[in-house]
């Protein structure tokens, strides 16, 4: 029974093409103060656009209705649970909008001279403290745009760090499990890209990482928690394994929801990591970004820092970019400063007796929720959840159902699906983080839900195969979408 | 919950954890404080800052980051729960008011910029400026890229950032002292039958608008792409755009925020449809539902790295989806005649402040100029000026040591003739 | 299913000589694990291709699947008919959805690839 979710129409809303019409205005600019300047004169005749054609025309009230009704169509955290793994879709607590919006965090200039801009530089300074509290690492650049952006970075302080003592090395070690921006990242550092299988118990497969260490590697790229939610119990003797042989150890770090105040990566041998700052932070997700990837790392690392690193000269902050082993920038300007505002909010907000407790709650709700779905999904690696758990479809595909049709029928209940087909060593996965957010009532409702379709798929598999049924529209034909790609509105 | 789990405290969820990785003490953070006090706290820090906008400081920087007004709207739509709390739209069916959103975006980009193609949005205009070289690298097989000096100098140091391991040969070539202009001389030597792409940036970084269908006709002679790039994203109201170009990137947060100390923005990269498979990013396509009916979502997914892995066009995963919609409403609110409107009234600024001063170069320019001061030195000028709550422009010798004494200029719509006449007072 | 005239590898590939050039494709097997193909990467002519190695790359919404030539040698034809209808390679896999013409450069290498019978055991094992 679907407890979560009645039907309700939705408004229909063309595109905003389709609502524009010659000379509706949705704006109005102050007065001109001085004269205007004839464009085609100043910047000559070939310069100037006639006009801009087919661009939209449209009243303030289309505006206001159009995104209102496309809103509508869309689920959102603040609506319930999205199980998604590894995404931490935690609550955005508003407060860290307010925060961002004060107009002396909004509307300040980067290149404000340093003794204008104190204010900005002391929450950099404020954030980057309490995430090496969080980290245990040695230093930290706040400037990487997303997690890939940190990974990026990080690989790249690697290589720095190696070629300074002669051989920046040839590839990188990556689990199988790993999360696909990982060999990404690595490829477009130089590296190559080396498999490591997992081992029995879903883990880094120690004796298969013995073997493969060699003064050709460069590092290892480990995500701990793993992808499978599972902490990695030999993750200081990897760390040891990969020291040994002068290799550096990569720490992805879109799990920490699972450590925060419980574990610290810099006292498990890690040498450089990223943090999800939209992930483990709070900061919204916004329907794809943005993001912040601060990178952290252990004291042997901060010569290659991105520059402009934060320094305390004279009392006063100012921007340092006098770093001559610095990898360079990895972008302009200093950071996602607003992101920042944000996860300092957050920390702010719970403290450092919070944070723990925060984590704790994490990994209660993911393990409830294993307990709740064991009996009726197959769970295919037997070791302690952290604040994850994934299944399998194994029993429901025996009858013709896979990980992805439940997630579709599971929307009908009134959820956004879990992560389906990830991580990539577990056929058919189910990927569940429910996150701290999450109350008991919420779980219970989505245990209900993921009950229900195991017991509709025995009885009832046509309902599930055909789903989703009740959303705005049927299953989205992407086989076409991607034959014959259509990426923008034409006339006619 | 504990009954149900089987454990008796919640401390056993972690007891299987080494015990040499347990954190046992205190994070050195403060205990957890009330909005009240977390409010208090960033107003604090802001009254630390020189505030611009509104009845703070004016602000005559633009340098690749600009103020303009913020249509009410934009944040009040952003602000929805169904726009700021969702997720990537993987799962279509529940996503549609962001993808279709999305789809408008990109036919807006397509329409400004005069590409075929455009992305979902990139980091920004930097990270998007390395990421077209690559998309030239990829389409052409060549390794080289040849980048204007005139480019902005972070955009080009991210570049070097980003090329330093992939055996891509860098190069650059500068600009007409007189006009700050592109040397074409300069860039005719400079080409070979290496290059794969030729960068350039218009309006450039000393708000100089460049003659693209020369670089065009060059670029292609020698059998390289074109990558235009912009940074003011308000001169595409007016300019005419580089429809002869093969690849476009560009930053939005003229669109979309304020100056927020640097981020988070918005890049885009636009192309012709023949580099549609190379374009990193996201793309919303158009496509039919089971029912027949229209509907959106994410495609050509396989360029990307959650499927190609290290064979990916980039490892962009969380891109700038909020930061897009801002922009997309901005463009909404002030729609076609809006953008034009908005254009000149920045074209006639700048126009009157530079006719009271000195302008460096001689060539046409939007809203930004670069001016020489010769009485007194900048430092001085932006000292006095500070006096007067007005953050004046930036000093060029850090970036081109040759042009001495100069300072880049920006005004915008929201820039006073009153604050623009004590500018060009304390230059006298 | 499986022409006799045909010779199939581990990784689902079938190649039929005639006149020292091979025919490559994919296997009706390996379109129906792969499901709708969206896109297909031939090689370009003139490109040299070593048995085992990556020569094409098919895709399928969700997935990228590199496809082995199962022989080596020249590229002298591919098969653009695949750039516009991509089905071709789900409706007629050992036919029309054919991905290049290889010059052989190494026949020998034939007699180690499996025959019609060879191959529908292997299948029935997996």
């Amino acid at each position: 029974m679907i407890k979560k979710v009645r039907p309700h129409p939705s408004q229909n809303e063309p595109l905003l093409y389709e609502l524009s019409s010659p000379g509706k205005k949705g704006y109005q600019l102050p007065d001109l103060d001085v004269p205007t300047i004839d464009a085609a004169e100043a910047l000559g005749a070939g310069n100037t656009r006639i006009t801009i054609d087919d661009f939209p025309e449209v009243s303030e009230v289309d505006v206001i209705r159009h995104f209102t009704r496309l809103s509508t169509w869309n689920y959102a955290i603040d609506l319930g649970l999205y199980p998604l793994g590894s995404c931490t879709m935690k609550y955005n607590p508003r407060i860290n909008e307010q925060a961002a919006r004060v107009e002396g965090m909004a509307w300040i200039h980067p290149y404000q001279p340093d003794s204008l801009s104190q204010g900005a530089m002391q929450v950099i300074s404020e954030l980057e403290r309490c995430l090496l509290q969080i980290t245990g690492m040695d230093a930290i650049t706040l400037q990487p745009a997303a997690g890939a952006h940190g990974e990026f970075t990080g690989i790249l302080m690697i290589h720095a760090a190696l070629a300074a003592k002669g051989n920046p090395r040839k590839k990188i070690l990556i689990p199988d499990s790993a999360h696909g921006t990982n060999p990404a990242t690595a490829h477009m550092a130089g590296y190559a890209v080396e498999n490591i299988p997992s081992n029995a118990r879903g883990m880094v497969d120690v004796e298969a990482l013995t073997r493969a260490v060699n003064e050709d590697v460069a590092g290892m790229m480990v995500t701990n928690p793993n992808t499978l939610g599972v902490f990695e119990e030999n993750i200081s003797q990897v760390a040891d394994i990969l020291h040994a042989k002068g290799a550096l150890l990569y720490m992805d770090g879109a799990n920490m929801n699972a450590l925060a105040g419980l574990s610290r990566p810099g006292d498990f041998g890690v040498d450089v990591m990223h943090l999800n700052l939209h992930k483990t932070f709070s900061t919204p997700h916004g329907g794809g970004g943005p993001g912040s990837g601060p990178v952290a790392v252990k004291q042997h690392l901060e010569p290659y820092l991105p520059i402009p690193r934060l320094a305390r000269v004279n009392d006063q902050w100012t921007w340092n970019y006098d770093r001559p082993q610095s990898v360079g920038r990895v972008r302009a300007f200093y950071g996602n400063f607003g992101v920042l505002v944000r996860a300092l909010a957050y920390i702010m907000a719970h403290g450092g007796d919070g944070l723990p407790r925060a984590t704790f709650d994490a990994l209660l709700n993911a393990n409830y929720i294993r307990k709740l779905l064991e009996p009726y999904y197959d769970m295919p690696y037997n070791e302690p959840s952290m604040h994850e758990c994934v299944f399998s479809d194994a029993r429901q595909s025996k009858l013709g159902i896979d990980t992805m049709t439940i997630a579709k029928r599971l929307i009908d209940y009134g959820f956004h699906p879990y992560t389906v087909a990830f991580p990539l060593i577990v056929k058919g996965a189910l990927m569940i983080e429910p996150t701290e957010t999450e109350s008991k009532r919420e779980l219970d409702l989505f245990a209900d839900a993921m009950i229900s379709i195991a017991k509709e798929i025995e009885e009832t598999p046509d309902l599930v195969k055909t789903a989703p049924h009740t959303t705005r529209t049927a299953r989205v034909d992407e086989v076409t979408a991607a034959r014959k790609p259509i990426v923008r509105w034409k006339r006619g | 919950m504990l009954d149900t789990i089987g454990l008796s405290k919640i401390e056993d969820l972690v007891a299987h954890l080494p015990a040499a990785v347990r954190f046992k003490s205190q994070l050195a953070i403060q205990p957890g404080r009330s909005e009240y006090d977390i409010l208090d706290y960033f107003k604090a820090r802001g009254a630390e800052n020189a505030v611009g906008g509104g009845n703070g400081y004016s602000c005559f920087l633009g340098a690749g980051v600009y103020n303009h007004y913020r249509p009410v709207l934009v944040d009040t739509i952003v602000s929805r729960s169904e726009f700021l709390t969702s997720y990537t739209p993987y799962q279509a069916e529940i996503s549609q008011g962001t993808l279709t959103a999305i789809f408008e975006f990109q036919s807006m980009i397509c329409q400004l910029t005069g590409m075929d193609v455009a992305n979902a949005s990139m980091y920004d205009a930097s990270t998007a400026v390395p990421e077209a070289a690559m998309m030239a690298i990829r389409a052409t097989g060549r390794s080289n890229i040849l980048t204007a000096r005139s480019v902005h100098p972070e955009y080009r140091e991210v570049l070097q950032t980003y090329t330093q391991h992939q055996g891509i040969p860098l190069a650059e070539f500068g600009y007409d002292a007189e006009t700050g202009q592109l040397d074409i001389a300069a860039l005719k030597s400079s080409i070979t039958k290496d290059t794969a792409a030729v960068i350039i940036q218009t309006p450039n970084f000393f708000g100089i608008v460049e003659d693209v269908k020369q670089a065009v006709a060059i670029a292609h002679e020698h059998g390289a792409l074109l990558v235009v790039v912009f940074s003011e994203a308000v001169s595409l109201g007016l300019l005419e755009p580089p429809r002869d170009a093969d690849i476009v990137a560009g930053e939005l947060q003229s669109f979309a925020l304020p100056p927020s100390y640097g981020g988070p923005f918005a890049g885009v990269i636009a192309c012709k449809e023949k580099l549609i498979r190379q374009i990193p990013g996201r793309l919303a396509g158009e496509t039919k539902d089971a029912n027949g009916n229209r509907a959106f979502c994410l495609t050509l997914a396989t360029r990307e790295q959650h499927i190609r892995r290290e064979k990916a066009t980039s490892n962009i995963c969380t891109n700038q989806a909020l930061i897009a919609l801002m922009a997309t409403v901005f463009l909404s609110v002030y729609g076609k005649e809006g953008l034009r409107e908005l254009a000149v009234q920045n074209l006639s600024k700048a126009h009157y402040l530079a006719d009271k001063l000195k302008p460096r170069f001689s060539g046409p320019f939007f809203n930004e100029f670069v001016a020489q001061a010769d009485a007194k030195s900048v430092a001085d000028i932006n000292r006095a000026l500070e006096t007067k709550k007005i953050i004046g422009g930036l000093a060029l010798e850090k970036f081109y040591p040759e042009l001495k004494n100069t300072m880049l200029l920006c005004c915008t719509e929201m820039t006073r003739k009153t604050q623009m006449d004590q500018v060009a007072e304390v230059f006298a | 299913m499986y022409p006799d005239s045909y010779r199939y590898t581990k990784e689902h590939e079938w190649v039929h000589v005639e006149n020292g050039i091979g025919t490559i494709g994919i296997t009706d097997h390996a379109q129906h694990e792969l499901g709708d193909i969206v896109y297909v990467e031939v090689p370009k002519v003139g490109t040299h291709v070593e048995q085992g190695k990556t020569f094409a790359v098919v895709e399928s919404v969700k997935a990228a699947s590199e496809i082995f030539a199962p022989v080596s040698g020249e590229v002298i034809e591919s098969n653009d008919a695949l750039t516009a209808t991509p089905e071709l390679l789900n409706s007629d896999a050992h036919s029309a959805g054919w991905i290049a013409k290889i010059k052989l450069s190494v026949p020998e290498e034939i007699d180690r690839l499996l025959s019609p019978t060879d191959y529908q055991a292997y299948l029935g094992e997996g």
